[in-house]
């Protein structure tokens, strides 16, 4: 029986950027305008496949692809529910608008940028599809080294020494990945997702204890993703060394972490995992408030726009990881809201600082006093706009991200301490936002420099403004916007009809020859 | 809905004076005045029915998770602030309009202000709690871009950024009080609020509630100890402080005491709390304002004292102080706008506002004189001004309430600030307007364009008019205020010149009295008040935040030092505690599995990888042995593979080894022959010592796991490998068929090595590196660099190789091979080609670009997965046949073969682009000519093409 | 047997993690290149071992697991391309500022160059 017109749509996220990338490196690998061309058709084209798919899985049902028409658990599955749905089309939207900023000359300033530019899709695409630990594996590598890729496009001294710090560190949390696998491999017999799901709670005592190990190694590589602090050390050096439509790009990997977070330890150990259920919880809001706090002192500390933003993307990680150590219907509810806000504010914040940097002149992103900078005005507007979203101020969704937040912790323990430090953390960004805004918008001296190419900048600030006008957006319509997370949150931490959709109803066997 | 475009007018409309700055200075003024009385009258339409005692609701729901709605509500209070801000509006309007400089951007200042407006009246307005801090925000917002507005001067920015931080802090505070509020209460509503006062008091979470709403107000209100940030903000275009610091935003926080005065007036912690924070305020304030020379500093701290003043009314929780507080904020924001716009056109007109440099304007500008004389009056409390009344009110109050069993401290206290307060309004009138005209004044003063003093006049009016004849004028909206803040009866009051001869009415003579002496003697109250001079607070806000971010730099630079080996240190440690807690925290039971008896071979092999272990540990900085050593562990590993079953592993594993290590030593010609800088033992001990336990714990792990028995799903993959994939070599039928998907990611990690590799070393031959390569010499260079017998013998080589690679590629599905050995081993024999004849003549004659190569093998495994599609199945599903071949015999031939052709062409072309790019680089390196080699012909000297086929 | 090849992944394992932490390039590279053997013989060795059984249909009775054999091949793959970049960064870097130290230097307006 075939796998039906409108599932086959599932793969498509990951054939359409993997065959664009390919494509563009055998035929147009000297053209930068073919290039440009076909890079961004792929990228509208994927952000319709993206939309289709998201409101084909808003009917609540899920859907497993059977690559190779192999049945569950002995091929690979890809799933499609809401939550996959949901990243899918954040990577897409996100994805398109950096795109549109890079043209601006960015895509010129190194080797093969579109290329790795859709292979890095390809790599988001697949981790929020697969059903199979192994293949999170290998898109999780495809991610990397496509981002590795990204981070050192255009090369420089800094950049590269970043570069390398990064892929080090990766390369450690991927031997990791491989040893979690092993282990849980070695103690279930299987890869797939759900069918781990039905295992886990099967596993005889003696074995508890390693399978334990196994699942803990491999939310530490999460963890590693997501930059839990004391996990996080390559994200400064690298988001602030990076390209800027990269690090706005950036701005999903660490959501790649949480959201493999979500994925695993709310389908396979969550609460139906019998003895090892909801393992991991316990560890999480402490490194979640350690995050908060470790980027909220990195804000207050930085010297220039880009450490800024790098560390107020580690502050971000921190709130929305408190959201998710509730690890319940209106934590997840709140950590997807969030997810979802921190990563436009985020991408827009590099995006923001680098079309101010290219304004300065020799002093760059430095917050020192310089001659005051071309388009002020508009440039200022969405940078402050920008700031109250990363601050948590209205009328951007942070304010609202903020208080849902607050809201949902009411009921836990500890919630003097994490409203204490949401709020100290917000009014410590105030400080430091207002002091950087202040010195770049306000205390200039001498006469407006031109800018570089970045003077006839009408697509990346439009880009920006497009980023911006999606924050707002979610913030006035976060009622409906709210209703969708909430069914996605339900969704994830029911692994039942994940489970029925993946192992039952399996297709015939495949086609053999003769 | 009408609340809601109340609200939303000022917000909408706020772009037209953006718009209308085109048209000149008078449309700009009149579109952002039109805005505002639209508001205005929109308001006005409902007042008719508050005044009837209705409360108008509107809502819609916002964020019901949360309990967040889009809703408003209309009662007394709301109306009364709502037309305070509206009316004061339209003067402040008119009032810039003629205040700003022609150099001002006029269209931004307006747009801030209705801005600004808007979140005011959403203030006021808001039904919803979590909706009113929206707005309350706002007004932190709008307000720190007002008072930034003049932005070249330090002195804005400053006192934008302290008013920001410090009222931000106060929202924040608030946000925190309000979310407690409204889970207390079980609803975000204020009209629901209300009603649930008994539930809220009796709640344990009563005092951190009220504290936090406190924290929020005091700050936006600047009472003591946040007063500080509001003389700062004085810094604003006058019209603005007139506007935010004196007539509504520091009502904000008066109006959300009024507003919850009913919940929270009737417990002890209000009184005890409220009350002496704004008599303190009142104080302090008064004192302060006293001795400031400029101005609108002594306006500034003046108008602190009587936010302390209403703060105190409100806080004494009675209904007669409430109805003296709401009247004290009609009469202030009339009398103290005046006064601001007053001290805006001395300082316009006579070009400064220290008072030592004024004095003598009467005659000068005598409008303008008598407006402030009066303003002044009223806020000195002398009888037939507005000021007068409320401020009696006040301390009859006062003058019978015991704080702490003392019955005399609020009316000492109280008449003091009463009589300091009338000193500095006689300071502010006196000094500046009488006395004899100077000849020394910055500028030329003269009364300014009627604009300008028409404001003032309008404010006068009722500065009079409720001074003479308060109950017919000011009683009915008094009377519907206080209603509202008491949220119940009123008590017998009336508003009266004369009460008769009250203890209030002493008081009051005490203060005016009091007050001249204090003028008079002001030269030896100056020198008293430097003395008790106490420090000033902007210097310690100002070393607060230095010190805050001096520490944050401390801690973030200290730990983010950059170093990797910290990094990674920190990194594992963590690893190795999380993975022992969780291994501890379950049980445990050993494995039964039976071992495999250990043979010779194998522990002659774990010994000699033991010593490679422990050489390595000490001569890693040995570059090419270090090198050695690890192609020997990778060696040692794939025999352990081929021991235990694994032959595709070990064919795998060894032509991987000896890739890398070509591509290794490479690497290592240009990189220095030794790393230098040993680490100090300390160091090393550390290193070891975690180094330790993470081998000892991933040995357990492994121990642990092959010493027990379990279920795999693999038994399908053997069983159904023929049947299913056509193959017999399950391992390979896994890769290309069950688990192909894998193998279609794999392919492209190392496709996107491959492009990444090239875009590096691209631009390596130009820049820093390029130098960076000119100054390197390899001293190993032999003259004779491509030796002849290894010339020869690679090149005999190729084609044997070739023929292998196709052998056991076409194999690979039944025996151990497959693409991706059969590449691995095309590419290394191409690669002999480039070691031992160069770089430059192998280049020449390999014609396939490798990029293409690459992207090529990458379209041809997507496209061998798409095709099934195309036959309805899904992406990657397979078929075969069988087909006979020469030589090798009968073969399947799978439709996945075309897969493995692409991870085939992947390979090549990965393992090709590196390794010639390096060596190209290496080349640059070493100056070389291409050799004119032995077996071949001449080729031009230095020509070098890069493996994209261009020229360089 | 299994007690030999723990060891030998304890071994490696350790040799490894103390060359990723040293200061200079290489060693770095090398203690990388060392773990991902190391982990390449752990997932194998989670399919437990097995003498004489390699996973090619003849008829015999027992098999060795095949699952891990294919999932350590695209590991080794994949480190390999790993390993490939990570040379060549280190190279790469070397090249550009004349140092094989792993470290970042301490960032400030005059050394910032784009």
């Amino acid at each position: 029986m075939t796998a039906g017109f409108t599932t086959d749509w599932v793969i498509a996220p990951a054939i359409l950027p993997a065959m664009t990338a390919a494509l563009l490196i055998v035929a147009w690998r000297r053209d930068i305008q073919m290039q440009r061309i076909v890079s961004v058709i792929s990228a509208v084209a994927l952000l319709g496949i993206a939309l289709f798919l998201f409101d084909l899985a808003s009917d609540g049902t899920v859907r497993a692809y059977r690559v190779g028409a192999w049945p569950a658990p002995f091929g690979i599955v890809l799933v499609l529910d809401r939550l996959s749905a949901l990243m899918l089309l954040l990577a897409a939207g996100l994805a398109l608008a950096v795109l549109i900023y890079a043209l601006a000359g960015w895509d010129k300033r190194g080797r093969h940028f579109h290329a790795l530019f859709h292979f890095q899709l390809l790599g988001l695409n697949g981790a929020f599809l697969t059903g199979d630990i192994f293949n999170l594996f290998v898109f999780f590598e495809v991610m990397l080294i496509a981002s590795y890729g990204l981070m050192l496009h255009g090369a420089g001294a800094r950049r590269l020494r970043a570069g390398f710090q990064y892929v080090a560190i990766n390369l450690v949390a991927s031997t990791l990945f491989l040893i979690a696998v092993g282990l849980i491999y070695g103690i279930t017999g299987t890869l797939n997702m759900a069918d781990l799901a039905q295992k886990v709670p099967q596993v005889t005592a003696g074995n508890e204890a390693l399978l334990k190990t196994g699942a803990i190694l491999l939310f530490l590589v999460f963890a590693i993703k997501a930059a839990f602090v004391p996990l996080h050390w390559w994200l400064p050096a690298t988001y602030a060394a990076a390209s800027a439509p990269v690090a706005a790009l950036f701005a999903i990997m660490t959501k790649v972490g949480a959201y493999a977070i979500i994925r695993i330890f709310g389908t396979i150990f969550g609460d139906g995992a019998g003895a090892l259920a909801n393992m991991v919880i316990p560890w999480i809001l402490p490194a979640a408030l350690l995050t908060l706090a470790v980027g909220t002192i990195g804000l207050l500390a930085s010297r220039r726009l880009l450490d800024l933003a790098a560390f107020s993307i580690v502050a971000s990680m921190g709130t929305l990881l408190i959201a998710i150590s509730l690890f319940d219907v209106d934590g997840l509810t709140t950590a997807l809201y969030y997810l979802v806000h921190s990563t436009l504010t985020g991408a827009a914040l590099f995006l923001i600082v680098d079309l101010i940097s290219e304004r300065r002149g020799e002093t760059l992103d430095w917050l020192v006093p310089a001659n005051p900078i071309s388009q002020a005005p508009i440039l200022g507007t969405l940078f402050f706009l920008i700031a109250l979203g990363v601050v948590g101020l209205p009328p951007l969704s942070g304010f609202i991200g903020k208080l849902m937040v607050l809201d949902a912790t009411y009921e836990t323990p500890h919630v003097w301490l994490i409203w204490a430090l949401v709020l100290v953390a917000s009014l410590m960004m105030t400080i430091s936002f207002a002091r950087a805004g202040s010195v770049v918008f306000w205390k200039t001296d001498g006469r407006t420099t031109g800018a570089t190419w970045a003077t006839a900048a009408i697509a990346p600030m439009a880009a920006v403004a497009v980023l911006v006008t999606a924050s707002a957006a979610l913030s006035v319509f976060a009622g409906p916007a709210v209703e969708v997370f909430h069914a996605t949150a339900v969704q994830a931490l029911d692994p039942a009809g994940y489970i029925d959709a993946v192992l039952t109803s399996q297709p015939a066997a495949q086609p053999t020859g003769q | 809905m009408l609340l809601a475009f109340v609200t939303l007018t000022p917000f909408l409309g706020a772009i037209l004076p953006l718009l209308a700055i085109r048209f000149g200075r008078n449309t700009c003024a009149l579109a952002a005045g039109a805005v505002t009385l639209t508001a205005l009258v929109l308001l006005m339409s409902q007042a008719p029915a508050v005044y009837d005692g209705e409360v108008i609701t509107w809502g819609v729901p916002w964020l019901p998770m949360i309990g967040m709605s889009f809703s408003f509500f209309l009662d007394g209070l709301g109306l009364f602030f709502a037309a305070l801000i509206l009316g004061m509006g339209l003067l402040i309007i008119l009032y810039a309009r003629y205040y700003l400089g022609s150099d001002d951007p006029m269209g931004l200042f307006y747009f801030y202000l209705l801005l600004f407006q808007g979140a005011m009246v959403g203030i006021v307005l808001s039904d919803n709690i979590l909706l009113l801090i929206v707005f309350w925000e706002l007004t932190s917002l709008t307000s720190f871009l007002l008072i930034g507005y003049w932005s070249d001067q330090a002195a804005s920015r400053q006192g934008a950024r302290m008013a920001l931080v410090v009222t931000g802090a106060g929202g924040l505070a608030l946000i925190g009080g309000m979310l407690l509020l409204g889970h207390i209460a079980g609803s975000y509503e204020i009209s629901e609020i209300l009603q649930r006062g008994d539930v809220i008091r009796s709640s344990p979470l009563l005092l951190p509630t009220l504290l936090l709403i406190l924290g929020g107000a005091f700050t936006k209100s600047a009472q003591f100890p946040f007063h500080f940030w509001l003389p700062h903000a004085m810094a604003a275009p006058t019209p603005v402080s007139a506007y935010l610091h004196s007539a509504t935003m520091v009502k904000a926080g008066l109006f959300l005491l009024a507003r919850f005065w009913p919940v929270f007036a009737s417990t002890d912690a209000w009184f005890l709390i409220v009350a002496p924070v704004g008599l303190i305020t009142m104080l302090i304030g008064a004192w302060i304002a006293l001795f400031r020379d400029d101005l609108k500093a002594l306006l500034a701290y003046s108008t602190v004292s009587h936010l302390g003043l209403t703060t105190m009314l409100l806080g004494m929780a009675t209904p007669l102080a409430a109805i003296a507080a709401v009247f004290h904020i009609l009469n202030h924001a009339t009398f103290k706008a005046a006064l601001f716009m007053s001290a805006g056109i001395v300082d316009h007109e006579a070009g400064t506002r220290d008072i030592r440099k004024l004095g003598g304007l009467l005659t000068l500008m005598p409008i303008t004189a008598t407006l402030a004389f009066i303003a002044s009056a009223s806020m000195a409390g002398i009888p037939l001004f507005n000021g007068f009344l409320s401020k009696e009110m006040m301390l009859e109050e006062a003058s019978h309430t015991v704080y702490a069993g003392y019955p005399w401290i609020f009316p000492v206290l109280a008449t003091l600030a009463a009589l300091v307060s009338a000193a500095y309004s006689y300071r502010f009138a006196i000094s500046t307007f009488l006395g004899k005209p100077r000849d020394d004044y910055p500028k030329k003063p003269h009364d300014p364009p009627v604009g300008m003093w028409l404001p003032v006049a309008i404010l006068i009016v009722p500065v009079i008019a409720i001074g003479i004849l308060p109950a017919l004028t000011a009683g009915a909206i008094v009377e519907r205020t206080a209603l509202a803040v008491v949220g119940g009866q009123l008590p017998e009051y009336k508003l009266a010149l004369w009460h008769g001869v009250t203890p209030a009415l002493w008081m009051s003579v005490i203060a005016l009295a009091g007050g001249a002496l204090l003028f008079t003697a002001y030269r030896q109250a100056e020198a008293l008040h430097r003395v008790f001079a106490g420090p000033e607070a902007k210097r310690l806000y100002d070393a607060a935040i230095a010190a805050l971010v001096s520490g944050a730099r401390a801690f973030t630079d200290a730990t983010h030092n950059g170093s990797l080996p910290r990094y990674a240190g920190i990194i594992l440690t963590a690893i190795v505690a999380v993975g022992a807690t969780a291994f501890l925290s379950a049980p445990y039971a050993a494995g039964t599995r039976e071992v495999i008896p250990v043979e010779f071979p194998a522990l002659a092999a774990w010994v000699v990888l033991a010593a490679i272990c422990v050489a390595l540990l000490f001569w890693h900085h040995e570059r090419l042995l270090a090198l050695v050593l690890t192609s020997g562990v990778g060696l040692i590993t794939s025999l352990a593979f081929l021991e235990f079953s694994a032959p595709d592993l070990a064919l795998t594993q060894i032509s991987v080894d000896i890739v890398t290590t070509i591509l290794l030593l490479l690497a290592l010609n240009l990189l220095p022959k030794t790393s230098r800088g040993e680490t100090p033992l300390a160091g090393r001990l550390g290193r070891g010592t975690l180094s330790a336990a993470v081998g000892l714990g991933v040995g357990a792990l492994a121990y642990a796991i092959m010493t027990r028995d379990f279920q795999s799903i693999s038994d399908y993959h053997l069983a159904e490998a023929k049947p299913g994939g056509g193959g017999t070599n399950v391992v390979n039928v896994i890769l290309v068929d069950f688990r192909g998907f894998d193998t279609f990611g794999e392919i492209i990690v190392l496709g996107i090595a491959a492009i990444t590799i090239f875009a590096l070393l691209d631009t390596a031959l130009r820049g820093a590196a390029a130098k960076t390569l000119e100054s390197i010499r390899s001293p190993e260079q032999s003259k004779d660099a491509h030796p002849l017998m290894l010339v020869v013998a690679t090149r005999v080589l190729l084609p044997l190789a070739l023929t292998v690679a196709v052998f056991i590629f076409l194999r690979g599905h039944n025996q151990p091979g497959g693409g991706f050995i059969a590449g691995l081993i095309v590419a290394v024999a191409l690669i002999m080609q480039y070691l031992a004849s160069g770089y430059a003549w192998a280049a020449e004659r390999t014609s396939v670009d490798t990029q293409t190569v690459i992207g090529a093998g990458v379209a041809i495994a997507g496209l061998a997965g798409l095709g099934s599609l195309f036959f309805g199945w899904p992406f990657l599903t397979s078929t075969y046949t069988y087909v006979e071949l020469p030589l090798i015999g009968e073969i399947e031939l799978a439709s996945a073969i075309a897969f493995d052709l692409g991870v085939f062409l992947a390979v090549v072309g990965v393992v090709m682009l590196s390794l010639a790019q390096i060596s190209r680089v290496e080349e640059r390196a070493e100056h070389e000519p291409v050799p004119e080699g032995p077996m071949d012909v001449p080729l031009k000297k230095g020509r070098i093409v890069s493996s994209n086929g261009q020229e360089s | 047997m299994e007690l030999l090849v723990a060891s030998a992944i304890g071994l490696i394992t350790a040799v490894g993690v103390y060359l990723i932490l040293q200061q200079r390039t290489f060693p770095i590279v090398v203690g990388l290149t060392l773990l991902s053997y190391a982990v390449n013989i752990f997932l194998f060795a989670a399919g437990r071992l097995a003498v004489n059984q390699p996973p090619i249909l003849t008829g015999a009775d027992a098999y060795a697991d095949p699952l891990p054999q294919a999932l350590v091949l695209t590991a080794i793959v994949i480190s390999f391309g790993m390993t490939a970049l990570i040379v060549v960064l280190a190279l790469r870097g070397f090249l550009e500022t004349e140092t094989d130290s792993a470290d970042i230097p301490p960032d400030d307006l005059k050394a910032d160059k784009r």
